[in-house]
């Protein structure tokens, strides 16, 4: 005898996913999912985007790493409210689930927060399988990583809005086609914004805008996150 | 690389949609619809469902898995088409714009109770 279930196995993590995305609404907060391969430069990325938004955009940030309080510690000194998370006190987990963010929340005063930034366990397979009530999703490719990253990873570019290529000051010293990555990307997902960045400061305005614009819908309302 | 947690999710699932009046049967089997871009690996999958099963009231249950394919439709010209490789645009006008119509399936279909006559 068969039985009819049609659940969706994640219905759990997505139920609390629209929690916290309720949640931020009405704390009028834009939420970013900040995820790339482990090494491409999120932490630094984030350390610098927050200096320059900071303090007008009252920012805060939940890193998530299989182990150490290394990158929370990086980005403690930029002054604003991080909260660390171990995934290893939920099952060593390749990634950030809605219930983790759930938790982690409840650290920050949301009512003083305008930015909230989620950088995501360095992994391209994992946290794209899983929301965690953000309002748009980015993803990180270093100019030291392969061109084809969107080809061997399609899913998580399908979902990111944008992706940040970063390192590229050092695109005179690697064997990298940034043109050939950017078109890799867009093949992938023909709408993806791309900004290329690096430690430096390249691209750094043209991010903070992109942030800035989404910030301002947010606040407007006009921001329907997916 | 989730597969652990993904199996325990269904094995949950599975056991909370036994009927109250059959809860001493035999489960054979549990359906899975797993979309080709869910990055979940089934044989990974039946792996971990076979270990996390086997101390539960499904114990014995086999994963059946249907896989999904991606498909999508153009926003742009209305073409349908079944996605096999990386590129994601219409190949009928080229454009990008389009939606995903199927392949991120995560769902449990239905599960498989043993007749007892």
């Amino acid at each position: 005898m068969e039985i009819k279930v049609v659940r969706k196995v994640l219905d759990v993590n997505d139920t609390l996913a629209e929690q916290n995305r309720k949640l931020f609404a009405e704390n009028n907060i834009f939420v970013l999912n900040v995820m790339s391969s482990p090494g491409s430069g999120k932490t630094a990325t984030l350390v610098k985007t927050i200096h320059q938004l900071m303090p007008e955009i009252r920012t805060a940030v939940i890193v998530g790493d299989v182990s150490t309080t290394h990158d929370a510690v990086r980005l403690a000194t930029t002054g604003v409210p991080v909260t660390q998370v171990n995934t290893d006190a939920f099952g060593g987990d390749c990634h950030l689930a809605a219930h983790v963010i759930s938790k982690a929340v409840e650290d920050f005063s949301l009512q003083n927060i305008d930015f909230l930034i989620v950088e995501n366990v360095g992994n391209l397979v994992c946290p794209a399988e899983f929301d965690i009530g953000e309002d748009a999703k980015a993803v990180i490719l270093s100019v030291t990583e392969g061109e084809d990253k969107p080809l061997k990873y399609p899913s998580i570019f399908v979902k990111a809005e944008l992706m940040i290529m970063s390192k590229v000051d050092l695109l005179p010293y690697v064997p990298f086609d940034a043109e050939l990555a950017k078109s890799n990307a867009k093949l992938v997902h023909p709408g993806i914004q791309i900004i290329e960045t690096s430690s430096k400061g390249d691209g750094l305005d043209q991010w903070t805008k992109w942030l800035e614009e989404k910030l301002a819908a947010v606040k407007s309302g006009e921001l329907v996150s997916a | 690389m989730h597969e652990m947690g993904i199996a325990m999710q269904v094995v949950e699932i599975a056991v909370a949609s036994i009927p109250e009046a059959l809860k001493s049967v035999r489960v054979k089997s549990v359906r899975l619809k797993i979309g080709r871009l869910s990055s979940v690996v089934p044989d990974s999958l039946r792996f971990c469902f076979d270990i996390v099963s086997k101390e539960s009231a499904i114990a014995g249950a086999v994963l059946e898995i249907e896989e999904i394919p991606v498909t999508a439709v153009c926003k742009a010209c209305g073409n349908r088409w079944t996605i096999e490789g990386p590129a994601f645009s219409c190949p009928q006008c080229g454009q990008g714009s389009i939606q995903l119509t199927s392949g991120q399936e995560l769902d449990i279909a239905s599960i498989e109770i043993e007749e007892d006559e």
